[in-house]
């Protein structure tokens, strides 16, 4: 293993954490509930009615974020390296796998984590591990 | 209120995932791409993040209501089962395929990318998928 030095950006990834953090705990403290993505996004698509307005108006939060951002200065670079069939593989993976698991990086990495639940500290490790690998294989086996 | 302040903490969200790099899928497979050249600020973001809602759950664990008197609704589940082990495993498949997770997607929704909308519109449709297995499972 080698770092990438050039890359490494400690201060905005500690300081973007801790915002992720402030935004999760305001959600739990205030609203009531966990800041799980896939879940909200889950329950607006599956017609579950219940307080659906605040869980619309989280993700509102999410999605305008880039707007505010933008009164202060250009977008982050977004870089993308799958082509079309890995995007579309990938993000039915992801919903599928979210579903199926209860939760994604934020409801289980994030709030599960910060609860010491156990069911979400096997959960990231288990994602987390399978991310390293499909990484691997894709870039290090089959060639990027 | 409560409306209020679930979209301030959602823009607050956003802008942590827009700052912290997690809204950049080459960095977030940078991050997971160990035996490669390893950028490991994504595993800041966690120690961040979990470090600053520690004790917030910590609160939050012990009250039944939260601070503007709403239910406080945590997950109840305490069994580890295959479903989530399956189904974590498929989402981290599907996380290092593209880099990107379903917070960020939301992040990156308007700007401007038409990968973004590919992914979300088929993240989308997996759920969906997986409400009408489970609707068969119920039959």
């Amino acid at each position: 293993m080698t770092i990438d030095w050039i890359n490494f950006t400690p201060w905005t990834a500690l300081v973007g954490g801790v915002l992720i953090g402030a935004a999760a705990s305001l959600f739990v403290l205030l609203n009531g509930r966990i800041a799980g993505i896939s879940g909200l996004l889950a329950s607006l698509v599956e017609s579950k009615a219940e307080r659906r307005g605040e869980k619309l108006l989280f993700l509102l939060g999410i999605l305008f974020a880039p707007l505010l951002w933008m009164l202060l200065g250009s977008l982050p670079a977004m870089e993308f390296q799958a082509n079309w069939v890995g995007l579309l593989m990938a993000g039915l993976l992801v919903g599928v796998g979210t579903r199926y698991g209860s939760g994604c990086t934020s409801g289980h990495g994030v709030c599960g984590i910060s609860r010491l639940s156990p069911r979400s500290i096997v959960a990231t490790l288990v994602f987390m591990a399978a991310g390293f690998v499909t990484v691997y294989v894709l870039r290090h086996l089959l060639g990027g | 209120m409560r409306k209020f302040t679930s979209f301030v903490a959602g823009l607050l969200f956003g802008l942590g995932l827009l700052l912290s790099g997690m809204a950049n899928p080459a960095k977030v497979i940078g991050f997971l791409d160990l035996a490669g050249a390893w950028d490991p600020s994504l595993a800041l973001v966690m120690v961040g993040a979990i470090a600053t809602a520690l004790m917030p759950f910590n609160w939050a664990r012990k009250h039944e209501r939260s601070l503007l008197d709403a239910p406080m609704q945590l997950p109840t589940k305490r069994e580890l089962d295959g479903r989530l082990i399956g189904g974590s495993l498929l989402f981290g498949v599907g996380w290092g395929i593209a880099g990107i997770c379903p917070g960020p997607a939301i992040a990156m929704l308007l700007g401007g990318h038409w990968q973004v909308v590919l992914f979300v519109l088929a993240m989308l449709g997996g759920m969906l998928l997986f409400s009408a297995l489970e609707r068969r499972r119920a039959c």
